[in-house]
């Protein structure tokens, strides 16, 4: 009876710091923020000029906004076909076997690998194979960022759409071959939509992750802070920013750093409300 | 993030003086301990000779690399007992200060053009052309007014791309200065700081990112410290002083920029040195403290060592072992300045040095 309830006090605390912390980071975040709104309004979000100068300092937001919903999409794009194959390749046509087994630790290998090394890969691997396609003078830009970006992203949603493919109930796919269906008819008619919310919850975790993705980024994205004028042309993302410009700042550059954290930090919260969306409506 | 580091820093200060109590408390040789932090510039500089120095009976000196920002908040926290900057205090940081700060240089670092063209090493350019280079006005590595400052150079028919510091940085601080001075509308768009508003090409992180970048990438130019364009042995510009010379950076053509009037106090830019001799894109880095040094705990011994241990920074020896680290030693004219401002530094009103 006192075990119980010791556990359940423990358990209060825990889910009590978690929302404590979540708390004092947005307000946090907004006290530190409020000066550069305080000066720039809306213009901050609208703006895309960024000028650290200072006597003539002026932020807005706009092109890191843009940098990171042009390259998270993108990644996600590219990462779609990937990850949904794989998925498919692991949980339903190899399900059980070693290949499967092996192509499965793979992508949880994947999904270890440190943002900086994907980085580093990107610069030295990738960026020179890009460069060499003639579609790019320096391989620096939000192609080159996004698919990395997709690279990074694509073990989360295979894993997570594997975890939920497999978990379609047998009987199911059972009485679909029952009824002459093939193995294409049963995946496409029976195992998708049976895991369609929990294959779109799991991109939308990817999505999450491309959006606040930092190092591999700024390594490959050019840091030009402006709104990318191509797909191969240079920008910059809200994560990368202030990961490049904090250790410098003060006053009110601290403060227009802090406010893209908090944008940033909306966005994903909106990410993730829209996606709890469209599962509710195709669940 | 700025109060952490700052709290660990205090922490840490308290730690030493914990620990130098100790030390002489078992009274094994009666070391004295100081802190210092700021720049990473110097630091490879100021570690090694910190290090000969502690050999030779000085003091130990723990040093952090926190960059020029922290360690002038650090002095004015009075929890260092001297700081390193790239930059000097400006009037208003000077009166936000509790007490007189003196500015002791103690080497001259360069900030060069490197590039890579390929079979080209030897490029020359001048204000004008790193205007237009740097602005976006020139984009092309055949453009007739880079041939006209090269003439018999085979310079590619490329795209130039421009590769700056997406981090604020001293580096940027000076590369600016100097161009604002050289260039009106440089000046006009761009201005002087550690951050600009690029208008073309591709930003990358620290030092270490822009020379990795332009190494990597073909028709590329950046500036950089002179330490890595050198250690990575990318080619640098010569570039034409204010007295009309194609300058290469070398170590002595840095130390010519500091030889020439400079005010008694040593804060001053070095850029676009009048001297026919200079490298125009160079700068003094200092370390700063207090001229009154009975501040906070601080003891006599102390005091005595913290002024010590920089006179030794600008002595001969340490010179030498400044260029030996590929940084350009101090002219005559400017360590007897610095020693002169060192002499001047009291404790409880009584000089340090006798």
């Amino acid at each position: 009876m006192s075990g119980d309830r010791v556990t359940k006090a423990l358990l209060f605390i825990s889910s009590l710091t978690i929302l404590l912390l979540s708390a004092g980071i947005v307000i946090s975040l907004l006290g530190g923020a409020l000066p550069a709104f305080k000066e720039f309004g809306v213009r901050f979000i609208t703006s895309s000029v960024w000028n650290p100068t200072e006597g003539s300092e002026e932020y807005g937001a706009m092109a890191f906004i843009a940098g990171t919903v042009i390259t998270s999409i993108l990644a996600l794009i590219i990462c779609i076909p990937m990850a949904f194959s794989t998925s498919l390749f692991i949980a339903e046509y190899y399900n059980g076997t070693r290949t499967s087994r092996i192509l499965r630790s793979l992508v949880d290998l994947l999904a270890g690998i440190p943002s900086i090394v994907y980085g580093f890969w990107g610069f030295y691997a990738l960026r020179p194979l890009l460069v060499a396609t003639g579609l790019t003078d320096q391989g620096f830009g939000v192609f080159t960022a996004s698919l990395v970006l997709a690279i990074m992203i694509v073990p989360y949603a295979t894993s997570l759409s594997a975890e939920i493919i497999s978990m379609v109930p047998a009987e199911l796919k059972e009485a679909a071959y029952s009824l002459g269906a093939t193995r294409r008819e049963v995946i496409f008619s029976v195992v998708i939509p049976s895991a369609r919310s929990g294959i779109i919850a799991s991109f939308i975790l990817a999505l999450g992750r491309a959006l606040g993705e930092t190092m591999a980024v700024t390594m490959l994205i050019g840091n030009a802070n402006v709104i990318p004028k191509g797909l191969f042309a240079p920008g910059n993302t809200m994560a990368s920013v202030i990961a490049n410009q904090f250790g410098e700042a003060s006053g009110l550059k601290m403060s227009a750093l802090i406010a893209i954290g908090l944008l940033l930090f909306l966005i994903t919260a909106l990410v993730n409300y829209l996606g709890k969306l469209i599962i509710k409506r195709f669940a | 993030m700025k109060k952490i580091v700052f709290i660990l820093m205090a922490a840490m200060a308290l730690l030493l003086v914990s620990c130098g109590g100790s030390g002489s408390a078992t009274g094994k040789q009666k070391q004295i301990t100081l802190s210092a932090a700021g720049a990473t510039f110097p630091q490879p500089f100021y570690n090694l000779a910190f290090k000969k120095f502690n050999e030779a009976g000085g003091p130990l000196i723990n040093y952090g690399g926190i960059g020029s920002g922290g360690g002038i908040k650090s002095l004015r926290d009075q929890i260092v007992n001297f700081s390193a900057t790239d930059a000097f205090l400006s009037d208003e940081e000077m009166a936000e200060m509790p007490g007189e700060v003196v500015h002791i240089p103690t080497c001259i670092g360069a900030v060069v053009i490197a590039y890579n063209l390929p079979g080209v090493t030897d490029l020359k350019l001048t204000p004008e052309l790193l205007e237009g280079i740097f602005l976006g006005n020139i984009n092309k590595w055949n453009d007739p007014k880079i041939l006209a400052s090269n003439p018999g150079l085979a310079l590619p028919d490329m795209e130039i791309t421009v590769v700056y510091r997406s981090d604020g940085s001293g580096t940027t601080f000076i590369f600016s200065d100097y161009m604002s001075k050289v260039s009106p509308a440089w000046n006009a768009q761009l201005g002087t700081g550690k951050a600009l508003n690029w208008p073309a090409g591709i930003g990358a992180k620290g030092n270490p990112g822009v020379s990795g970048t332009i190494s990597q990438s073909q028709g590329s130019i950046g500036y950089i410290g002179y330490e890595y364009a050198f250690a990575q042995k990318i080619p640098m510009a010569a570039v034409m002083n204010s007295a009309g010379f194609f300058i290469e950076p070398t170590l002595e053509s840095f130390t010519a920029a500091a030889d020439e009037e400079i005010p008694s106090d040593t804060r001053v830019m070095l850029t676009n040195s009048s001297n026919p001799a200079a490298y125009p894109i160079t700068s003094f880095t200092w370390i700063i403290m207090y001229k009154e040094l009975a501040y906070g705990k601080h003891s006599s011994e102390a005091a005595e060592a913290a002024v010590k241990t920089v006179r030794w920074l600008i002595s001969e020896e340490a010179q030498a072992i400044a260029t030996s680290v590929h940084y350009a030693a101090l002219p005559q004219n400017a360590s007897l300045q610095a020693e002169e401002l060192l002499r001047g530094i009291t404790y409880q009103g009584q000089t340090v040095l006798k």
